[in-house]
């Protein structure tokens, strides 16, 4: 389990610049809200939680499909699977690696964006933890929307079709607690409803995930 | 005792529905036709909404059976899981398009009615993003029939999607209650009360009565569609294995 954990870290840092896509995307999207809705620092201090939960999302979905094609492509995920590692731990390992790889940095580098979109001083630290809580969140639903569209060739579009839905909970609570931070309010309830998804689609979603990627290696 | 898994078998399961399905859809046509012109036309204004009130002979069947569209193409996807029953899955293809048809009926006729009576087409409230979650779903589900070749595999995939799905679908539609406070107003034909028979609480049955009729026609009309659909399929299918087998022989 530690050894497939640190092979697919060491292939998502080094294979292919996948790596430091996700971040560049996400400081991108950063930088373009300004420019399609104008520079109005008490305007953008208002969205700034919103857009930075909404960019970071985005960063994930355009790597979900790397968490399982490449292995699918080169076969090596037919050789995991007769591994005596059960499946539901393959996915759950996988899913972590890409946490690791991309939601991190995301929660790591998101701080630093909020300062371009003038984020309150109190949102620092709602948006840094509500974004540490909801990524695991992302990247697990994301395995599995990658374990279901992984047979289909350029099957990006219908993954972000299929996973963007599955999102939808997690952002709303997770962009409620970055937004009631930053507003100084009380974040107890979404912070606890967040928490609650994210503990639960971790304990169950992974049983999905592999029984979806047993039926695609059949 | 016959049971119900005999219409498990695709020739029997054309055989009934093709007896049925002439009733069926005539019965359909019929209800539907007397609760949309009883609804529209001889039922009084409401006193405050003037005549848009009418719209709801639309309105509440269609978003009815759009949920209920899903919760059968559940049903239908567990018992493909557990059984393997190839008209269940078909049955669960074939219902998708109609719900999601229902979904944007339900949503269009709501958008009809709220620009006269909240001054609004849209607005972010609770049962219209769940609704809208719910049409993403139904296109997704759709999308992902339509890109996998292999039958029993996509069977396979999009019904533990359904499941995956209808617990999402959930959580969104209680997550959204969270994030807005709505305008719709909650549920008020099927209430607790009104079905005690609380006159206070209940729809008068001027409005009611038509209303329940449409509903039936619409969950007719599924019903007919789903079935036709599903014969489609099945035939669809078996076109394509003789065409296979031709091929090769």
């Amino acid at each position: 389990m530690i050894a497939l954990l640190t092979r697919d870290l060491r292939l998502g840092v080094r294979a292919g610049g996948g790596f430091g896509l996700g971040l560049a995307f996400f400081l991108i999207v950063t930088v373009l809200v300004p420019f399609s809705i104008g520079p109005e620092s008490a305007l953008l201090a208002r969205i700034a939680p919103g857009i930075l939960w909404l960019g970071a999302l985005l960063a994930c979905l355009l790597s979900l499909d790397r968490i399982l094609t490449l292995d699918w492509e080169d076969g090596s995920l037919d050789l995991l699977a007769t591994a005596p590692l059960p499946m539901e731990g393959i996915v759950s390992i996988k899913a972590l690696a890409h946490w690791i790889t991309t939601g991190l940095p995301l929660v790591l580098v998101a701080p630093a964006l909020g300062v371009l979109l003038n984020l309150p001083g109190p949102g620092y630290l709602w948006v840094t933890v509500s974004l540490l809580l909801g990524t695991p969140a992302l990247s697990v639903i994301g395995t599995f929307g990658a374990a279901l569209t992984v047979g289909i060739k350029r099957g990006g579009l219908l993954l972000s079709l299929l996973v963007l839905p599955l999102y939808v909970p997690t952002l709303i609570f997770g962009a409620e607690v970055a937004r009631r931070g930053a507003a100084g309010l009380e974040v107890v309830t979404p912070l606890t409803l967040l928490a609650g998804i994210t503990f639960g689609v971790i304990a169950l979603l992974p049983f999905a995930s592999a029984a979806v990627l047993r039926i695609n290696l059949r | 005792m016959a049971s119900i898994w005999e219409y498990a078998n695709p020739v029997k399961f054309i055989r009934t529905t093709d007896r049925v399905l002439p009733w069926l859809s005539a019965a359909a046509v019929v209800t539907l036709l007397v609760g949309l012109v009883w609804g529209f036309f001889f039922t009084p204004d409401d006193y405050r909404q003037g005549s848009t009130v009418k719209i709801i002979y639309l309105h509440v069947p269609a978003a009815l059976m759009a949920i209920n569209a899903w919760l059968m193409m559940l049903v239908a996807s567990l018992i493909w899981i557990v059984r393997r029953h190839h008209v269940s899955a078909l049955a669960a293809r074939a219902a998708a398009p109609v719900g999601a048809v229902m979904t944007v009926i339900a949503l269009v006729t709501g958008a009809l009615w709220g620009q006269p009576m909240w001054g609004t087409w849209w607005e972010w409230d609770p049962r219209l993003t769940s609704f809208l979650i719910l049409f993403l779903f139904y296109l997704g589900y759709m999308a992902l029939w339509a890109a996998i070749e292999d039958d029993d595999t996509a069977a396979d995939l999009t019904s533990i999607l359904c499941l995956v799905g209808s617990v999402f679908a959930i959580l969104s539609r209680y997550a959204v209650n969270f994030w807005n406070q709505g305008l719709h107003q909650g549920a008020s034909v099927m209430r607790a009360g009104a079905l005690a028979g609380d006159t206070e609480e209940r729809v008068s049955n001027i409005f009611a009565v038509p209303l329940f009729v449409s509903m039936a026609g619409f969950a007719l009309l599924f019903i007919a569609l789903v079935f036709l659909r599903t014969q489609t399929e099945i035939r669809a299918r078996r076109t394509r294995a003789l065409m296979a087998r031709e091929r090769m022989g």
